[in-house]
């Protein structure tokens, strides 16, 4: 017996999974999460996976969590530990009273375990060398065999884990009928030989709803199907790559012809990202919907374009799946680390349009209004997803979409209007809005061409180095900017139940873990004001959240606070009075992390009157 | 430059092609390059190529990166929609263009620092790809906006005006076009319109990529003795191979050649390229044979122009990627947007 209580929870827990990556693992792994799911439980699973394709450590953590928070809760109730390179590491990452669940088939002295958990042996390899003689088979059932010992130990019902496999493996009998085998190999091994179930249940419920489970990659590609997208141009990088393959694989489905077969897109694998985006500024400038997905590094690449986009005016979509950087950084860990970069993007005085999605639903719904954007504003409109929002499932509401809607293409002058007789100057602005018509190429044999350059140029795109011709663009580039403030979503704001002077603004993958903290922190007794911001430019009611609280913590994942470095220096206002909060060590952000941070400052808010103190 | 405005007006006995547009149709703004430069040449030849083709001014797009080359398209087809992008980057955005919008004439306008330094990369991979695009590379040998230092395609041993000496070996774009799958390469050069504007004018009517590498001799920085890109240095080294006539809508037949000494290819739009052979032995159709050759040629000190090579049934980037007919620019929610029973559907099987 462990020398401390073992853990007891129902539905609310975490259980981590340490394998070996290219051992098959991530399917069955994968298949225990959605099971959960199947219960009517929520679960927030991550995987954390080094960049290698073999050999390596990767883990798949996932938070089972009747109450809902998704954010990564850190801490360790169950460890399946099937990794010998990380064994010792992992056992120390397991929660006073918690699970230890491992392969018992080899002997293992005494001082590799703990005595403060509870320690599960399955046998594992035994069972699958008695059962298999393929090696590889012998593999990839193994990780089936140790689900069926979990849903033993976890008391969860094998016919849901059943129609899992029966909806994975449909028209394949033989592998639906094997691992189903598997499967019942290992449960009924740990029915008879275990005490079942331990301290951790997952008892049916109906928190899920209708709830969808989908990667935010996948999403924002969806999105991208959705907005009308036809030109895509990409380079392969982590984590941004299955964009482009979602992208494709939707198309492939969606986006045929149906009588001739043909593609209604165009995919392009650049040979760079400098090509990428030079592809989608082509593409837009001759007006498709085009975008790229690319990560930091991608980023750098393609500032000069950028710079172009933005003052050229030619309308351009990067999905920013942020990794930790700078540099090569963290390829395969998360952060917000590009806030900076991509509003400044460019040499010269540029701003960009950034938006923030917070989870897979918020990205299909911002990957296509930021086609909308993209013409309306003739630039670049930035989509930052992170790898945690990206290459996660994530629990999120259903996509939607309104039939109704038709795309925004903006102002485009077309042959009709310029036999009208309209004034056609490509940086001429007639709304007020510093928003100018433009005209695509082919229009009308003699009127509405232009030239289009990355040098200065009048109101009617003649070159010109004139100081007052080069100024008035560059002014009227700033109201366009201004006009894009109430184009971009809003930000979100939900007030305490009491009135307080303490607020906090955070974004992105930090949502669910900020959400949490909230609940956390009221309970040690600190009412706060939430803002999500989810576009740059800000919202003329970021400005007023500031005036209106004494205190605003700013909560992201990067060293250098950049969305608050973004808000100070957008907003003019005193730094003192943001106070940053950050993490950045490639883990998500959790909600323990926030409630502590955000705790300990206020304690050191409250001063003690000196009286007091002194008495 | 916007200072510099040019008359409109012209001779009313100006000859006119088959659309109605007389030459100055296809003209655009005053040149701002040097007097004598070899760039406003090749400008003039694309004028004349265009207006002998009876393309619809308005239906071409000019794409081009940055440096002397690249500000040319500002001085011809001045109602065509012209893009000076980024340097070295006129190859990918011209790609986007094309796939944007296959029913456009791409004509991408480059030079040797463009194509063969910064933008090497670029060059390569449209090429590869298959770009339906006439790629026209006014090679001079130098940064001329910079004001004379070598670029990547300037001969080892040759001089730089002020006297230096390039060490490094050149690139030699043709070759690299061949070897890349190039289905249409040719070499000429600016001073010689007569084998230039028909050259242009086959390669606009070519489906696929298409590329010319023009000499094009800069008056102002590599027009001396010891350069190898000089008026004087090319036109003594200038070893054709052939001169074209391009013929559109004409009965070749009909055409007095003298025989054996012609040959006719016949283009996937139906136009023929008449060749008149000046090497007996070249076959513009073999493009081992014409690798071979150049460098050959190349080591005896010759530049070899002409008509290098030519597949006449290219396929391009469209047909690669298996695209709709219709333009992609045109395509609206209607027909790109799956709508939401699909979205109900993608949702269900999500749970």
């Amino acid at each position: 017996m462990p020398d401390k209580k073992p853990i007891s929870r129902v539905n609310d827990f975490v259980v981590r999974f340490a394998n070996v990556n290219g051992s098959g693992s991530a399917s069955a792994n994968e298949m225990f999460a959605r099971a959960i799911l199947r219960h009517g439980v929520p679960v927030s699973p991550r995987n954390i996976f080094p960049s290698n394709i073999q050999g390596l450590p990767t883990w798949y953590e996932v938070r089972v969590t009747e109450d809902g928070h998704l954010g990564a809760r850190g801490g360790v109730d169950m460890m399946v530990a099937m990794n010998p390179q990380t064994w010792d590491k992992d056992v120390a990452g397991i929660e006073p009273g918690g699970y230890l669940f491992y392969d018992s088939t080899k002997p293992m002295p005494s001082t590799k375990f703990r005595d403060d958990i509870t320690v599960i042996g399955v046998p594992l390899t035994a069972i699958t060398n008695s059962t298999y003689t393929d090696p590889r088979q012998r593999q990839l059932f193994k990780n089936i065999i140790y689900l069926g010992s979990l849903s033993a130990l976890l008391d969860m019902d094998p016919k849901l884990i059943e129609q899992l496999i029966g909806e994975q493996y449909k028209g394949k009998e033989k592998l639906l009928s094997s691992n189903v085998h598997a499967l019942h190999l290992g449960r009924d091994w740990a029915l008879q030989n275990l005490k079942c179930p331990i301290g951790l249940w997952v008892k049916k419920s109906d928190k899920v709803g209708d709830r969808i489970f989908i990667e935010g990659n996948s999403a924002a590609a969806l999105g991208a199907v959705y907005g009308g997208a036809t030109v895509c141009a990409w380079y392969p990088i982590t984590p941004s790559s299955s964009v482009a393959e979602a992208f494709t694989s939707h198309c492939k489905k969606y986006r045929h012809d149906p009588e001739t077969g043909k593609a209604k897109y165009a995919i392009v694998q650049g040979e760079d990202e400098l090509a990428s985006i030079g592809i989608v500024i082509g593409a837009s400038w001759n007006g498709a919907r085009a975008f790229t997905a690319t990560s930091g590094p991608g980023i750098s690449l393609m500032t000069e374009f950028i710079g172009l986009s933005y003052f050229a005016e030619i309308p351009a979509v990067i999905m920013n799946i942020q990794r930790a950087g700078p540099s090569t950084g963290m390829p395969t860990r998360t952060q917000q680390c590009d806030i900076i970069a991509c509003a400044y993007a460019s040499h010269g005085d540029t701003k960009h349009v950034l938006l923030f999605p917070e989870d897979p639903a918020e990205a299909f719904e911002f990957a296509a209004a930021a086609f909308d954007l993209a013409e309306r504003l003739q630039t670049t409109i930035f989509l930052m997803l992170d790898l945690d929002i990206g290459m996660n499932h994530r629990l999120c509401r259903p996509l939607k979409w309104d039939d109704a809607r038709q795309y925004d293409r903006g102002k485009v002058m077309t042959a009709e209007m310029l036999e009208e007789g309209r004034d056609f100057g490509r940086y001429l602005d007639v709304d007020g809005d510093g928003i100018p018509y433009r005209t695509y190429p082919g229009t009308h044999p003699t009127k509405g061409s232009y030239f289009t350059r990355g040098t200065s140029r009048d109101r009617y795109a003649r070159y010109s180095e004139e100081g007052s011709v080069y100024a008035d663009n560059m002014q009227r580039l700033v109201r366009k900017f201004e006009t894009a403030q109430d184009l971009v979503p809003r930000p979100l704001q939900a007030n305490a139940e009491r009135p307080t002077k303490y607020g906090v603004i955070y974004f992105g993958s930090t949502s669910p873990a900020m959400d949490e903290a909230i609940g956390l922190l009221e309970a040690r007794g600190h009412q706060l004001d939430r803002l999500r911001i989810r576009a740059f430019p800000f919202h003329s009611s970021v400005a007023s959240f500031l005036a209106e609280h004494d205190f605003v913590y700013v909560v992201e994942q990067n060293r250098d606070s950049q969305l608050r470095q973004l808000i100070v220096n957008e907003n003019g206002i005193d730094p003192v009075r943001l106070v940053p909060i950050v993490h950045y060590d490639g883990t998500p952000i959790t909600a323990r992390f926030i409630a502590k941070a955000i705790g300990d400052h206020q304690d050191h808010l409250k001063v003690t009157p000196l009286r007091k103190a002194v008495s | 430059m916007t200072y510099i405005a040019k008359p409109k007006f012209h001779h009313p006995g100006l000859k006119k092609n088959e659309l109605g547009y007389t030459h100055r149709d296809y003209e655009g703004k005053i040149s701002t390059l040097c007097a004598g430069c070899g760039h406003d040449s090749i400008t003039a030849s694309i004028i004349e190529a265009c207006y002998e083709l009876s393309i619809e001014p308005h239906r071409v797009a000019k794409i081009s990166g940055i440096g002397c080359s690249s500000k040319t398209p500002d001085y011809f087809l001045g109602n065509s929609h012209g893009f000076n992008s980024v340097h070295g980057r006129m190859p990918s955005v011209l790609t986007g263009a094309n796939l944007a919008n296959r029913d456009l004439i791409y004509l991408g306008v480059s030079g040797d620092g463009d194509s063969a330094s910064i933008g090497f990369g670029q060059f390569a991979h449209s090429i590869r790809r298959g770009v339906n695009m006439t790629y026209i590379v006014e090679n001079n040998g130098v940064y001329g906006l910079t004001k004379g230092q070598f670029s990547a395609t300037a001969d080892r041993g040759s001089k730089s005006k002020k006297g230096v000496t390039n060490t490094d070996n050149a690139i030699d774009l043709v070759a690299i076009a061949l070897q890349l799958g190039a289905t249409f390469v040719a070499r000429s050069f600016s001073g010689d319109k007569t084998q230039l504007v028909p050259l242009i004018a086959a390669a606009i009517r070519h489906k696929g990529a298409s590329f010319i590498d023009v000499i094009s001799p800069c008056i102002a920085f590599n027009n001396h003795a010891g350069s190898t890109k000089s008026f004087d240095y090319v036109r003594e080294h200038n070893d054709a191979v052939n001169r074209l006539d391009v013929l559109v809508g004409r009965d070749p037949i009909a055409v007095d050649y003298a025989p054996g000494t012609v040959q006719l290819v016949e283009q996937h739009d139906g136009s023929n390229i008449a060749l008149r052979k000046i090497d007996a032995d070249y076959d513009p159709h073999d493009r081992l044979g014409a690798q071979t050759f150049l460098q050959k040629h190349a080591a005896k000190g010759q530049i070899v122009t002409g008509l290098l090579y030519v597949d006449p049934d290219a396929e391009d980037l469209h047909e690669h990627l298996n695209t709709v007919e219709t333009p992609l620019n045109t395509l609206e929610a209607d027909t790109l947007c799956p709508g939401s029973a699909v979205l109900d559907k993608i949702n269900a099987s999500l749970r």
